[in-house]
């Protein structure tokens, strides 16, 4: 039996029961599908993380008080730290050559009042260089002035939000705004930039590092964000960064520095991992399909019993019905999916027009793995039936009407 | 020429605890081209006899040779190539397969064989033709006529050109004129030579039959034509 006629007859077999063939498409289909859209999903999700690490500069640093032991792990937002970071610290770190610009970040929390309008809001302390590091732009205005960055001076830059919030419509710059019991005016506004690395850049106020110190009463930094001076600079800025705190600490190794690419490898390996978990859950699914498969061709065989019966009257070997029922399966499983993967394309598509923020991307990998699994399924739970098909007894299958 | 001889078959079946001897102590030969009815009581055995012969069936002792081959050695895969080319069923119930054409069921043989696209076609013309079924090839078994199917069913039993047809009640579900034809249609096949082995139990059936053989329990008690 060459393998058109083969083809043609398995047609013809599952063409003969249109309902329960397509609801066996049906479930392959949507096994595969969900295997292709959730791993979309979760490389999507990764791209976008990739995303927002881009959106913070490049070749940056990141300077934290404190030691964390193991490497991979997240970084230490809280804890005790022996020493704290200071503006000190950070203005040292220009010394190294391989240091390109350096912005320390005091973060705090205090009152912002204008006209009668009052909210807490994140004060970020820092300077004039965070413009470049964090690679930010301007709605209006400018942004902190370049000069003595010792210097308390009174002049803030304010987040999109915070601006629309107290000012409405109208332009904010020049105006007198009160932060905690302190007088600022107000010198520019942010470009709206969103989130980025769970700091909602439109929802802060920037100020002068040294007021911040001022306004908060303490000189303990957040972090120290630092650009080095190029791609391979990284690691050289890296060890020097270490030499030069551990030496202001007293020889202490107390802060942690992370590279960008680190962390960025870090949450690569997260996302990885996640997409590998969801599309395994999404397996399951084709495993079910596979089962139902089975189910249902073990229904076939025992309604075409006579026909089996038959088939080896006119001289169908048993290895002849497996092959037949066997090509059924994965007739079934590999149209199903076929399928499945126009209804991903369909999904994926669908999504991107809702999210159209979201990089949805399928991973070349996901079609090929859902497909061999759908197919292996799909062989794997056709065995039984097949071969209950290839075993009946002829006499007893063609005595049944 | 002698194409089948059976020598002291027997066939036991177990039902229950009891052992039930369907065939006893069967010697039969049978010559190229000869017409054969098998008659006797249900239970008789007829059936089993034609099973076995048709190597759907395997005896539990004795041996089978057919165009002196010892079938009972055979593996299965070499059964069904006997099966598949020198023996052509015709069943009572037709056993056509309902979502193919007359001509699709007819081909149905040449397809297993593995016959090549082109050469089948013109076979299965030919043969639809000879049965007067031409009109009748692209219609699916429940838009047929009891008779057009059985017809159909003959079709497909010769179209390898087996050497042995083996009907099992081929008229039993058919009005008198129908089985009229069908049998006209197996026997014309037997004038061109080929051999029939018909089982019946309508007795104006059987005596149509050059040789007939009567059965009671597993046993043959009569042969108008042995030849040991």
């Amino acid at each position: 039996m060459n393998i058109r006629d083969l083809i043609r007859f398995c047609f013809r077999a599952l063409s003969g029961y249109p309902l329960r063939t397509g609801l066996m498409l049906l479930a392959m289909g949507m096994g595969v599908c969900s295997v292709i859209v959730l791993t979309a999903l979760g490389e999507g999700a990764r791209q976008y993380v990739a995303g927002q690490f881009k959106s913070l500069g490049t070749h940056i640093l990141i300077v934290l008080p404190g030691r964390n032991e193991t490497t991979g792990g997240p970084p230490p937002m809280m804890g005790e730290t022996p020493r704290d970071l200071t503006m000190a610290d950070a203005m040292a770190l220009k010394r190294s050559s391989a240091v390109h610009r350096v912005a320390p970040i005091m973060v705090g929390s205090a009152p912002v009042a204008y006209a009668g309008r009052e909210r807490e809001v994140t004060i970020l302390g820092s300077t004039h260089e965070l413009f470049q590091i964090r690679d930010l732009s301007m709605a209006q205005g400018r942004f902190l002035p370049e000069g003595d960055v010792r210097r308390p001076e009174a002049v803030c830059v304010a987040g999109y939000k915070i601006k629309t919030e107290l000012f409405g419509n109208a332009s904010p710059l020049g105006q007198f705004i009160r932060i905690g019991e302190r007088r600022f005016r107000v010198i520019g506004v942010l470009a709206r930039k969103g989130q980025s690395l769970g700091l909602d850049m439109s929802d802060v106020m920037v100020i002068n590092e040294a007021s911040a110190e001022a306004l908060f009463n303490r000189s303990s930094l957040f972090r120290i964000l630092v650009q080095a001076r190029g791609r391979d600079a990284v690691g050289r800025a890296k060890k020097t960064i270490l030499e030069i705190i551990q030496k202001r600490h007293d020889g202490e190794d107390d802060v942690t520095v992370i590279t960008q690419d680190a962390l960025l490898a870090t949450f690569d390996r997260i996302f990885i991992t996640l997409t590998l978990a969801v599309g395994g859950i999404a397996a399951i699914s084709l495993i079910v399909a596979g089962i139902l498969i089975m189910n249902v061709m073990l229904i076939a065989v025992s309604q075409r019993t006579t026909e089996v019966g038959l088939l080896k009257a006119i001289g169908a070997s048993g290895r002849q019905i497996l092959k037949l029922f066997l090509a059924e399966s994965a007739f079934l499983s590999l149209v199903g999916a076929t399928g499945g993967l126009a209804l991903s394309a369909g999904g994926c598509l669908l999504i991107q027009r809702i999210f159209p923020a979201f990089p949805i991307t399928v991973p070349l990998w996901s079609p090929a793995a859902a497909v061999s699994v759908a197919l292996s399924c799909g062989l794997i739970f056709g065995v039984l039936p097949a071969r209950k098909a290839s075993r009946l007894d002829p006499v007893a299958a063609l005595s049944r009407r | 020429m002698r194409i089948i001889h059976m020598e002291d078959i027997q066939r036991d079946f177990q039902v229950g605890d009891e052992k039930v001897h369907a065939l006893h102590n069967v010697h039969l030969s049978i010559n190229g081209g000869e017409y054969i009815s098998i008659m006797g009581p249900s239970g008789s055995g007829k059936s089993t006899l034609l099973n076995i012969l048709g190597l759907l069936d395997r005896p539990s002792t004795g041996i089978y040779r057919f165009e002196d081959t010892n079938t009972t050695k055979l593996s299965d895969l070499q059964q069904a190539e006997i099966r598949r080319h020198k023996i052509g069923f015709v069943f009572q119930f037709f056993h056509l397969i309902p979502r193919l054409t007359a001509a699709e069921n007819v081909e149905l043989p040449l397809v297993l064989a593995g016959e090549e696209p082109g050469r089948r076609k013109q076979r299965v013309k030919d043969i639809l033709a000879r049965l007067g079924l031409s009109d009748r090839a692209r219609h699916r078994p429940d838009q047929l006529s009891g008779g057009q199917r059985q017809r159909a069913a003959i079709a497909r039993a010769t179209i390898m050109n087996p050497a042995v047809i083996l009907a099992d009640e081929p008229t039993g579900n058919l009005d008198r004129s129908s089985g009229n034809d069908v049998i006209q249609a197996i026997e014309t096949l037997n004038s061109e030579g080929m051999t029939v082995v018909l089982v019946t139990h309508d007795p104006e059936l059987g005596e149509r039959a050059r040789r007939r053989i009567q059965m009671v329990d597993g046993r043959i008690v009569s042969d108008s034509g042995g030849h040991e």
